[in-house]
This record gives C-alpha cells, sequence and structure tokens, in this order.
C-alpha cells in the first residue's frame, strides 16, 4: 500500500509522520515509568539503565532519535506550509531538505552513540 | 476551494470551535517540541553517555538545579498533550462512534497516569545535600 499507490513524496511524508509518532508515543510510555524509578526503586532504575547502555540498547535508541528527527523536521514543514501557504508549491523539495538536514544532523549523532559499541 | 492541501499534517478547520483549537496547539505544542526534546535527547546522548546516566547521576547533576527541573516538567506536559491529541487524529481515522470514544478514554486515562507519575519523580526527587 505504501509503494503501489502512487507513492509520491507527499504521502511518504505522511506515512513516515505517522508511524514516527506512534513510535515514539510506545517510547514515552516506558520512559516515564523508567524516570520514576530512579525516585521509586533506584536499584530497579540502575538495572534498566544497562538495556539503555548495551549494544542493542544503543541501536534502538539510535532508531528512536532517527524517528524522533524526521518527525521534528517533518512536522516544522508542515507548520511552515500551514502558515505561509506559498510554501505548499515547493513542499517536495521541503521533503528533500529535510532529508538533507536530517543526514547531515543525524549520521554524527548516530556515530556518538553507537561508538561505545565498537570499545571506542 | 476555501481549503488549502496541507500534506501530512491535518487542514485547519474552517470554522471557529474545538476542533481549530486543537489544530492550533498541535502546532503551538509542536514547535516547543522541536526545541525541548531534540535538546533533550542531544543533552543524554552527546553531552552526556547513557552509561553513565544512573539514578545517582539524575539526582546530582540533571535535577541538582531548579531550572532543568522546571523544563522537564514542562517537557512532560507539553509531549503529553501533544502525544493524546495525535493519537486522537490516528484515532479518529481509523475508528469511529463508541470504539473511538473507548480507545480516547484509554488514552486519556494513560496520559494522566504519565502526568502523574511524571511529576511525581520530578517534584520529589531528593536533592543533593548542599
Ligand atoms: C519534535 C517536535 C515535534 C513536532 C515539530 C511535531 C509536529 C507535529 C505536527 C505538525 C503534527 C500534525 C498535526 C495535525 O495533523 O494536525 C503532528 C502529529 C503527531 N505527532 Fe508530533 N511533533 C513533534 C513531536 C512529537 C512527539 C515527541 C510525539 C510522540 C510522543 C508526537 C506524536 C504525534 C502524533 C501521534 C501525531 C499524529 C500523526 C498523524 O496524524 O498521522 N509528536 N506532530
Ligand atoms: C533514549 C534516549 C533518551 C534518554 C537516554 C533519556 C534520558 C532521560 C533522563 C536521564 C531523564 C532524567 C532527567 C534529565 O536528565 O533531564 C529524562 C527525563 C525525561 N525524558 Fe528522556 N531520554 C531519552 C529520550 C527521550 C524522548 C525521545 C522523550 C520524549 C519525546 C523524552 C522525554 C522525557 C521527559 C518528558 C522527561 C521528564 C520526566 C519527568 O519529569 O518525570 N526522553 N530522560
Amino acid at each position: 500500500m505504501l509503494i503501489r499507490y502512487r507513492a509520491r513524496e507527499g504521502m511518504l511524508a505522511w506515512a513516515f509522520h505517522r508511524i514516527s509518532g506512534v513510535a515514539i508515543w510506545v517510547f514515552v510510555i516506558f520512559h516515564v515509568i523508567d524516570i520514576f524509578l530512579s525516585g521509586a526503586d533506584p536499584g530497579a532504575y540502575d538495572t534498566v539503565l544497562q538495556i539503555y547502555a548495551s549494544p542493542i540498547g544503543r541501536l534502538a535508541e539510535t532508531l528512536l532519535g532517527a524517528a524522533l528527527l524526521y518527525h521534528a523536521l517533518n512536522g516544522l514543514r508542515i507548520i511552515v506550509m500551514d502558515f505561509w501557504p506559498i510554501f505548499t508549491r515547493y513542499h517536495r523539495q521541503l521533503w528533500y531538505l529535510n532529508w538533507a538536514l536530517f543526514t547531515i544532523v543525524g549520521l554524527p549523532v548516530a556515530f556518538v552513540i553507537l561508538k561505545p559499541i565498537f570499545g571506542q | 476551494m476555501t481549503q488549502r492541501y496541507s500534506r501530512s499534517g491535518s487542514v485547519r478547520p474552517t470554522r471557529q470551535g474545538s476542533e481549530r483549537t486543537v489544530w492550533y496547539i498541535m502546532r503551538i505544542t509542536g514547535l516547543a517540541l522541536f526545541v525541548l526534546s531534540l535538546s533533550h535527547f542531544l543533552i543524554l546522548h552527546v553531552l552526556y553517555d547513557p552509561k553513565d546516566q544512573t539514578a545517582a547521576f539524575i539526582a546530582n547533576v540533571r535535577w541538582s538545579s531548579l531550572f532543568w527541573r522546571a523544563n522537564d516538567w514542562l517537557f512532560l506536559t507539553v509531549v503529553i498533550v501533544h502525544a493524546v491529541l495525535g493519537i486522537r487524529i490516528v484515532a479518529g481515522d481509523y475508528l469511529n462512534g463508541r470504539s473511538r470514544t473507548a480507545v480516547m478514554t484509554l488514552f486519556y486515562l494513560l496520559g494522566l497516569c504519565l502526568f502523574a507519575f511524571g511529576t511525581i519523580v520530578v517534584a520529589t526527587l531528593p536533592q543533593p545535600p548542599a
């Protein structure tokens, strides 16, 4: 469905925005609970923390960061087009601009997060 | 054509009312989250590393200042408002009638619970002895 039916930029932008929004939701549920544990049961919190610091945890955080960055940039693009309709003409160019910013900001951050996996 | 075509976000409701207010709230909270969530992520992954973020680290480093407690509480509030209203848009696309009301009631309750848990910890985690 994603690619067959006129998978133009506008539709992909929408699908990714929805998927990333829901994915971040799921994380926030766990996250508020784990931060709550830092007060309620610091020992349990420190155990959960080891997941965050593990290789799989780091991979998941990188994906989470990617979802967050995409949603943030595309959300800004939506807002810009809503308040300055002239930009709707360039919605496709703006989407490619998002991916450029996503790559420029995302790659170095992903590198920093993943580096410890390789013992650096 | 009175309505503009807005890709990947909802179209602004033409009539005044609560739906339009919600539309604006999604955008205002989105702008706030752009700053709050990206700065949060960068602070906790680039400035610091998750392996150091023990409960003691939160109490002694992050939440030793009232500024960061207030910042995180604002972040908590804004993210829950945006996420609950966001999921309301999603639920509206796939459900209707009673099932939509039931699902949204669960999400409102979940939002309230998260807000309560988050507020309790940010307000009560002991300060380090000065
Ligand atoms: C980082 C900054 C963010 C910006 C700029 C942003 C912006 C937006 C905008 C403009 C919309 C469209 C609203 C509409 O259609 O009326 C939206 C939808 C949504 N956002 Fe965000 N948002 C951000 C962060 C988040 C976070 C952290 C979450 C999750 C906890 C989230 C969850 C959602 C959901 C579930 C939707 C509905 C998606 C849909 O309709 O397909 N957003 N966001
Ligand atoms: C995996 C990446 C993340 C890590 C390691 C992390 C870590 C932390 C830590 C250590 C705190 C304690 C306070 C502080 O240091 O500021 C915190 C609080 C918080 N985080 Fe995150 N965070 C991450 C991602 C996120 C994301 C993506 C969101 C939301 C979109 C988020 C929302 C929050 C909120 C709302 C609080 C305050 C909780 C409260 O007041 O109870 N975090 N986080």
